[in-house]
């Protein structure tokens, strides 16, 4: 029904808004967690296929380790595929990221070393993800606290490869890149700069926290538990004005607030949409 | 060692040192920074754990909660990326865990939150209707085989386990006896009632393909039994001989 996410506003779907959504507001898509979905029946899919009726949706994968060096568990993938099959969403996207090792689940995004080796094992990850689904992918730029001794990549040299290799599409997530570039102490506007925007079929806009290490240096913790801060939405303001307007996420998995208030910053990313620079 | 190895190797146990060449802005030794995603995962992991078990949680209050899940995750990591189902092995891991010795409920507290998570997200079936089988011919049920539907799960437990959980949701519970519980999802609402004796033995047998003639305890009140599985419609639609 949709064949596409629409270059507006969007908010990460949380079953407590369900009913807010009759009055959506600048809200004109929804993005779910794939591994979420995944499920035989119940009040969860029926959920879904009541709004995958009235907007389009975008699953995004928490679960696959595409960044992990060992091979993508076929399991998961078929149930992914399975539940794509089912749904059939304008979008689906995934982490530069690992989160299962040796059997057992993080449930978190980990990051990895950005290397020849790495980037070959990525890209036959994505390559086999999207031969499985038939369709092309998104995958997203992580937010780091650390980097690895053994890279010898950019993230922005990996990322622009895997474009290359894989014809995969990305994510960017503004705020990943504002927090990676504090706690790496690099320049975010050099980043985007460097990006492959060309690639980019989703934008991401989630808040962060400002927390000290145990060094009492500063570190930002991407907590999607807060307002989008400032300096992202200036980033943003940005990007937005290379590439045009784009999908864009306003992400906030927890402390979740009443729905009126993802939608006023939905419509925030409306109106700095409308003001971006056509391609 | 790969750096995935040895980055993964620390990240549920505390006990072990932080993996070496990492970094952080200034280039420093990051080992600090390496407590961030080791932190993420334990309170993602008890969140996971806290919204799947929300009555263990309020009987043994959140605090000891947390500190009882880092245990937990510890020893038993997810096996699946799907949070929906992560603490299946609570239950059994808390009847070998000293400290709530002194709550013998609370491992059948557990199973029945866990029981209960899987009849709300497996799939959607029609159920038979007790008018379906009284339209059967009496010379025909004892070989009739019915079948449970895919939402029904059933559990003993020698505590007041179905009573206990119906005080902590605010609803009237009646008896405080050892009872057999039958959960099934005939629409999108999980029902459930304590089941007389021989139920889920009823149950067993019908999972396995057995028919009536056989499924039923010979000594057992077989119209108590027909009348709770038909009180949360727990069987499926389909029936042969």
């Amino acid at each position: 029904m949709f064949q596409s996410l629409p270059p507006t506003a969007g908010v990460g779907f949380k079953s407590a808004h369900f009913t807010d959504l009759a009055n959506p507001g600048d809200v004109t898509w929804l993005e779910v967690h794939a591994e979420n979905y995944m499920l035989d029946g119940g009040p969860r899919l029926a959920m879904l296929r009541d709004l995958a009726a009235r907007f389009a949706i975008s699953v995004h994968g928490v679960g696959l380790s595409i960044g992990g060096e060992a091979g993508l568990d076929t399991a998961h993938l078929a149930r992914l595929r399975h539940l794509m099959d089912w749904l059939n969403p304008a979008s689906f996207s995934e982490h530069l990221a690992w989160s299962s090792h040796d059997g057992a689940y993080f449930n978190d995004l980990l990051p990895l070393p950005y290397t020849a080796a790495t980037l070959d094992t990525v890209c036959a990850h994505v390559d086999q993800v999207q031969q499985v689904l038939g369709r092309r992918m998104l995958l997203e730029n992580p937010s780091s606290y650390l980097h690895f001794a053994s890279s010898t990549l950019s993230e922005n040299d990996f990322l622009a490869a895997l474009v290359d290799r894989t014809r995969c599409g990305l994510l960017l997530d503004v705020n990943n890149v504002f927090v990676s570039a504090a706690n790496l102490g690099t320049d975010p506007r050099r980043y985007i700069a460097d990006f492959p925007l060309e690639a980019v079929g989703e934008i991401h806009l989630g808040g962060h926290e400002a927390q000290t290490d145990q060094t009492e240096a500063p570190v930002l913790i991407d907590t999607h538990s807060a307002p989008i801060a400032d300096p992202v939405w200036a980033l943003f303001g940005d990007v937005i004005a290379l590439s045009g307007p784009m999908p864009t996420l306003i992400e906030w998995d927890n402390d979740v607030p009443a729905f009126a208030v993802l939608e006023a910053e939905a419509a925030q990313a409306a109106t700095l949409l409308v003001g971006g620079r056509a391609r | 060692m790969s750096d995935f190895v040895g980055f993964a190797a620390a990240l549920t146990t505390p006990d072990l040192p932080r993996p070496t060449a990492l970094f952080d802005a200034a280039s420093r030794g990051a080992s600090n920074r390496y407590d961030i995603y080791r932190n993420n995962i334990a309170v993602s992991l008890t969140d996971a754990l806290a919204a799947n078990f929300p009555v263990v949680r309020d009987l043994v209050g959140p605090e000891f909660f947390s500190a009882m899940a880092r245990e937990f995750l510890r020893e038993n990591p997810p096996r699946l990326p799907i949070m929906a189902f992560y603490g299946d092995d609570l239950a059994g891991w808390l009847a070998a865990f000293p400290p709530v010795a002194g709550l013998p409920y609370l491992p059948g507290i557990a199973r029945l939150e866990a029981l209960r998570r899987h009849a709300t997200h497996s799939a959607d079936a029609a159920s038979l209707d007790a008018s379906q089988l009284a339209e059967i011919p009496p010379e025909r049920l004892a070989t009739l085989r019915l079948h449970p539907h895919p939402s029904a799960r059933w559990m003993i437990d020698p505590q007041p386990v179905l009573a206990i959980w119906k005080r902590h949701n605010g609803q009237p519970a009646a008896t405080d006896q050892a009872c057999e519980i039958l959960l099934c999802r005939p629409a999108m609402t999980v029902l459930q009632i304590a089941a007389p004796a021989g139920t889920c033995a009823t149950m067993d047998a019908l999972a396995a393909g057995l028919p009536l003639q056989d499924a039923l305890p010979a000594r057992a009140d077989h119209s108590a039994i027909f009348a709770a599985i038909f009180a949360v419609s727990a069987l499926s639609q389909g029936t042969n001989t």
